[in-house]
């Protein structure tokens, strides 16, 4: 933290202003605003292409939501936090590297010291309310812990919506039944990943 | 010494003569890559990264020591490749945890490998199981340790302490076949980390030294760490507050690590306390008592409005203490100066009289001692103050003088203290009779004084203590006889030299000194001492707090103003509380109470308190901006790490009628008649140059005086048979605020030595009864404190439940009682 920041005791002059569109005065000023808005030649290119669409009767729309998309590993929707497949115990080891990467500040964890000397995370939340789904977290993530799944409904009532490590977490009894499967997506291992390993000597 | 000039990579830097090249390096902006070196203490030559080319010879730049016109080359393709393959070698068998470790991203391991770009490895050797251990607040992983020494030579030449050595790590023996394979200094390095490893010097499991935490500070990896902040966050998340140390006098640069609480609460919280380890040593109360805030919802009004209305109406005196700002300090002066109200704050009513005395004949306003001046002399004396648990910074720069300076010195107190007489050989400890501190100064100034400037009435008052007696000495001297020899045979003369041993009756003049009996030291003391002084040219004298209360301090002060003028000494007199200083230079003190006292931080008749007992909340030191006065005359700002949501001093000013929106606000306002500048707070720097220069705040500036050179003739103190007790905190507690953190919460008790103990027949966690003279009783549980010797125990002053004070009426330290042991049933 630099010395500036603490000179800075009146936080109300932090707000950046822009320069907008003049607000209208009066009710002229807002009809013309209004037309101008509103009709504009590219409204017809828009028309003409859903005209043309209609008449040709071999359109491909999903009936959703009866029917929903297969979604690409590589889509970003909704985290999920993934388990060892050998134990099952989390994959996440707290190192924080989402929580810094994380451009929009949207991730925390909380950590600390377990009975065994490890490092275990307590508690970890994403804000998907802020989080613009841009996958580096998945990226970084040396544990391929943290993954996009593919739930991509996540319109919500509040501005702020908080998941959970619980919520995140495969579910045991999803994991016991074998339904966890190895991520593919984004910041996954490429397929000749041990091609491009030097190996370190070993004494043994 | 003289100055010098060396050329570094073609660069002209002026340097001492014998300085280290390092350290002419960073100060002129050079970058030197070294592991294994703390500014201020010894190189150890463990890294050897430091690797350098001087005059076309390989040296290293930590020990290398400049001379005139040296050719300095820190960089060439053959040192790279050396310093490559050192990293190399410390990375081998280096756990990959870099993910959970705590020390990553501020990691010199990782930045070094990153630095010399090592992408891959050659080398390999059987990994050894290094198992982790807990020492208290100090954790040691020994996996991820590189044995650069760091904590064991900062544990020797900065603390005094040597709990730490290397010892045999028991690992798989290095393969001769390497060294053919590997660069030569590359080699060197590893065949000697591979036989050690970091471990308690005296053997035991754990670790039984004071826990000031350095070691864990200079660790430039994660293998020490602090037990509490062990993976609970990360370096990048940590947000580094500056701030001033809160807790004693030395008021060093200390970081307090913000972060939100947790995923639920954003509101701040400090992780832990961070230092520039290089230039400013932190103890264990800095380092592990940063929570100490106060906490509240919200602004009490109704207890605001009390407090005002109060002090509109009955409250004729303000009693406080002196762990608060100078700002605050002023604030409580100015509504002193318009309310008339009484200031009363003991520590530094006695601290100021002292200094006025000192100043009458020193001739000085302040005295001329500092921290960095004690480092540089070579002989430090000690008086009147129990260092190690006073003022620990003070202690250590003591230590740092008389291991790097080759320096000696003398630890003068009535308490025998172990710790410090383990600081040096060449430190004499003197344990002397309690309440004998004027004789000392008399001693001091008779040792050290410059008779020709000294006042006639003084010399001959000195002079009066000594006996010149004649006495008859055998002496064994060997003579030499020449003799000449007639050879019988060849009839020849020859010379012989023979050598006779005999025994003459000598007489010698002894001079006895009075004095020295009086403080009821050893009686070879004066050749002790002479011998001591061989070669010492650079003098500082500690005086500490044990003096300010003296009964007898006005003529110790006026004694101490003679030494530092008729002596070579540098006299650091050492303010007993944080800010006992700045308080003493900003306040009118007084000496009584009146009829209704408003506290603060002190109990009074209404409380303003940031220790969470009052009936008004008030911010704690780290929920505040300010300045504090050091010990080094140095006023440094602090800054707030945590929120306060309630009221502060300057808030009732306001209603009061003085007139500033925030605290900081009187910063340039400060008297400037007593050295303050006239400079804003937001104006300070607070932080140190790349070459150790303190950039924090400004110095207070000395102005002359006249001076006088009356001092009054000892006078008697009597120190009876009986017990006695000392007021004093244990090693990592000075105040109620360091006890509310919660890695130095602890209940208060009796503290003793192991042989106290033994010769009262009493064992750890016994309940005894204090009693004085007067009659005050105090049923308490008595502890035995390791770390100090001696027979005299010591009574705490941090627990809010233990009320001493009736023992030490006077704020004298030594008071005489009776201790008895309780009988269970």
């Amino acid at each position: 933290m630099e010395l500036k920041d603490f000179k800075r005791r009146d936080i109300g002059s932090a707000y950046i202003f822009l320069n907008t569109e003049a607000t209208p005065t009066d009710g002229w000023q807002a009809f013309k605003r209004f037309v101008k808005r509103t009709i504009k030649g590219e409204l017809f290119v828009g028309l003409w292409i859903v005209l043309r669409e209609m008449i040709r009767f071999d359109i491909h729309t999903l009936q959703y939501p009866l029917e929903k998309i297969e979604m690409s590993p590589r889509y970003r929707a909704i985290h999920r936090l993934l388990r060892l497949f050998e134990s099952g115990s989390e994959r996440c080891i707290g190192c924080g590297l989402c929580e810094k990467i994380c451009i929009s500040n949207c991730i925390r964890m909380d950590t600390h010291v377990d009975e065994k000397s490890r490092k275990v995370v307590s508690e970890y939340s994403i804000n998907f309310g802020r989080c613009i789904f841009c996958g580096y977290c998945a990226e970084v993530c040396p544990e391929l812990a943290i993954v996009h799944g593919a739930e991509y409904e996540n319109a919500g009532e509040q501005r702020a919506h908080f998941g959970l490590k619980e919520d995140m977490l495969t579910p045991l009894d999803t994991f016991k039944a074998k339904h966890q499967k190895e991520f593919q997506g984004f910041g996954a291992l490429s397929a000749n990943a041990d091609e491009n390993i030097k190996q370190t000597p070993l004494a043994y | 010494m003289s100055e010098v000039v060396i050329t570094i990579d073609g660069k002209e830097c002026k340097a001492q003569e014998g300085e280290y090249v390092l350290g002419v390096a960073r100060r002129n902006g050079i970058f030197i890559p070294a592991l294994c070196y703390v500014t201020g203490c010894s190189p150890t030559l463990a890294c050897r990264l430091c690797l350098v080319d001087i005059d076309g010879k390989r040296a290293y730049s930590c020990n290398a020591r400049a001379k005139e016109g040296m050719q300095v080359v820190t960089a060439s393709e053959e040192i790279e490749k050396e310093r490559r393959a050192i990293m190399e070698i410390y990375d081998i068998n280096h756990p990959l945890e870099c993910g959970v470790c705590d020390q990553s991203g501020e990691c010199e391991l990782q930045n070094y490998t990153l630095h010399m770009g090592v992408d891959s490895q050659r080398h390999c050797i059987a990994d050894t199981h290094r198992p982790t251990k807990n020492w208290g607040k100090i954790h040691y992983d020994a996996s991820l340790c590189i044995v650069c020494e760091r904590c064991v030579t900062v544990c020797k030449d900065m603390i005094g302490e040597s709990a730490l050595k290397t010892t045999p790590r028991g690992g798989a023996e290095l393969d001769k076949a390497w060294k053919d394979k590997t660069e030569k200094d590359a080699y060197a390095m590893w065949n000697k980390l591979q036989k050690s490893i970091i471990g308690v010097a005296s053997g035991a499991e754990s670790l039984e030294c004071t826990q000031c935490g350095e070691c864990t500070a200079v660790c430039p990896v994660g293998a020490l760490v602090g037990t509490d902040f062990q993976y609970t966050s990360n370096a990048w998340e940590l947000k580094k507050i500056p701030a001033a140390n809160p807790h004693s006098s030395d008021c060093s640069l200390l970081y307090y690590d913000v972060k939100h609480t947790g995923i639920q609460n954003s509101e701040p919280k400090i992780y832990r306390v961070s230092s520039e380890h290089n230039y400013a040593p932190l103890h264990a109360a800095a380092r592990y008592g940063f929570d100490f805030q106060n906490e509240v919802e919200g602004k009490d009004e109704a207890a605001f409005a009390k407090a005002v209305e109060l002090l509109k109406t009955k409250v004729d005196t303000i009693v406080f203490d002196s762990y608060m700002t100078n700002e605050e300090a002023l604030i409580l002066q100015k509504i002193k100066e318009k309310y008339g109200y009484k200031l009363v704050n003991q520590d530094a009513k006695a601290y100021q009289d002292f200094l006025k005395a000192y100043t009458h004949t020193s001739g000085q306003s302040l005295y001329s001692g500092d921290l960095d001046k004690v480092k540089a002399s070579n002989f430090v004396v000690s008086f009147g103050g129990a260092i190690k648990t006073d003022s620990p910074n003070a202690g250590y720069a003591m230590n740092n003088a008389l291991v790097m300076n080759k320096g000696a010195g003398l630890y003068f107190h009535p308490i025998f203290d172990p710790i410090v007489e383990n600081y040096s050989k060449n430190l004499v400890s003197i344990t002397h009779t309690i309440g004998s501190e004027e004789t000392i100064a008399y001693l001091l100034l008779d040792l050290f004084g410059d008779k020709e400037a000294m006042p006639e009435s003084l010399k001959t008052y000195l002079a009066s203590f000594h006996t010149i007696e004649k006495r008859k000495v055998q002496e064994s001297v060997k003579e030499e006889i020449k003799e000449l020899v007639k050879d019988e045979e060849s009839g020849e003369e020859k010379e012989v030299v023979k050598s006779v041993t005999k025994t003459i009756e000598k007489e010698i003049e002894v001079d006895t000194n009075a004095l020295v009996a009086m403080i009821g030291a050893q009686s070879d003391l004066i050749e002790t001492v002479q011998k001591l002084l061989d070669k010492k040219d650079r003098f500082s004298l500690i005086a500490g707090a044990d003096l300010y209360t003296h009964p007898r301090a006005k003529n110790i002060a006026a004694l101490l103003g003679l030494i530092e003028r008729l002596t070579p000494f540098d006299v650091l007199l050492v303010p007993s509380r944080t800010n006992t200083l700045g308080i003493a230079l900003t306040c009118e003190l007084d000496d009584e109470k009146g009829d209704f006292a408003l506290g603060y931080n002190v109990k009074g008749d209404f409380t303003l308190s940031a220790l969470g007992k009052g009936d008004l909340a008030m911010p704690a030191l780290n929920q505040q901006e300010g300045t504090l006065t050091s010990m080094n005359k140095r006023v440094v700002p602090t800054n707030a790490a945590l929120l306060f949501k309630g009221y502060c001093l300057n808030d009732i000013a306001n209603a009061l009628g003085l007139e500033a929106q925030w605290t900081i606000d009187y910063t340039p306002h400060l008297p400037i008649e007593k050295g303050f500048k006239s400079e804003k707070f937001d104006d300070l720097p607070n932080h140190f140059e790349n070459d150790g220069t303190e950039k924090r705040g400004y110095l207070l500036t000395t102005e002359n005086v006249t001076c006088k050179d009356d001092v009054e003739p000892m006078a008697n103190v009597t120190c009876n048979e009986s017990d006695y007790v000392y007021a004093a905190n244990p090693v990592h507690q000075f105040s109620a605020f360091t006890n509310r953190a919660h890695q130095l919460n602890e209940a208060g008790a009796l503290y003793a030595s192991r042989a106290f103990l033994e010769a009262k027949n009493l064992n750890d966690n016994d309940t005894v009864i204090v009693e004085s003279k007067e009659g005050d009783r105090l049923v308490i549980a008595v502890k035995e404190d390791k770390t100090l010797g001696g027979m005299i125990p010591y009574l705490p002053s941090f627990d809010t439940k233990i009320d001493t004070t009736p023992f030490f009426k006077t704020g004298y330290r030594f008071a005489d009682v009776t201790i008895k042991g309780v009988n269970h049933v």
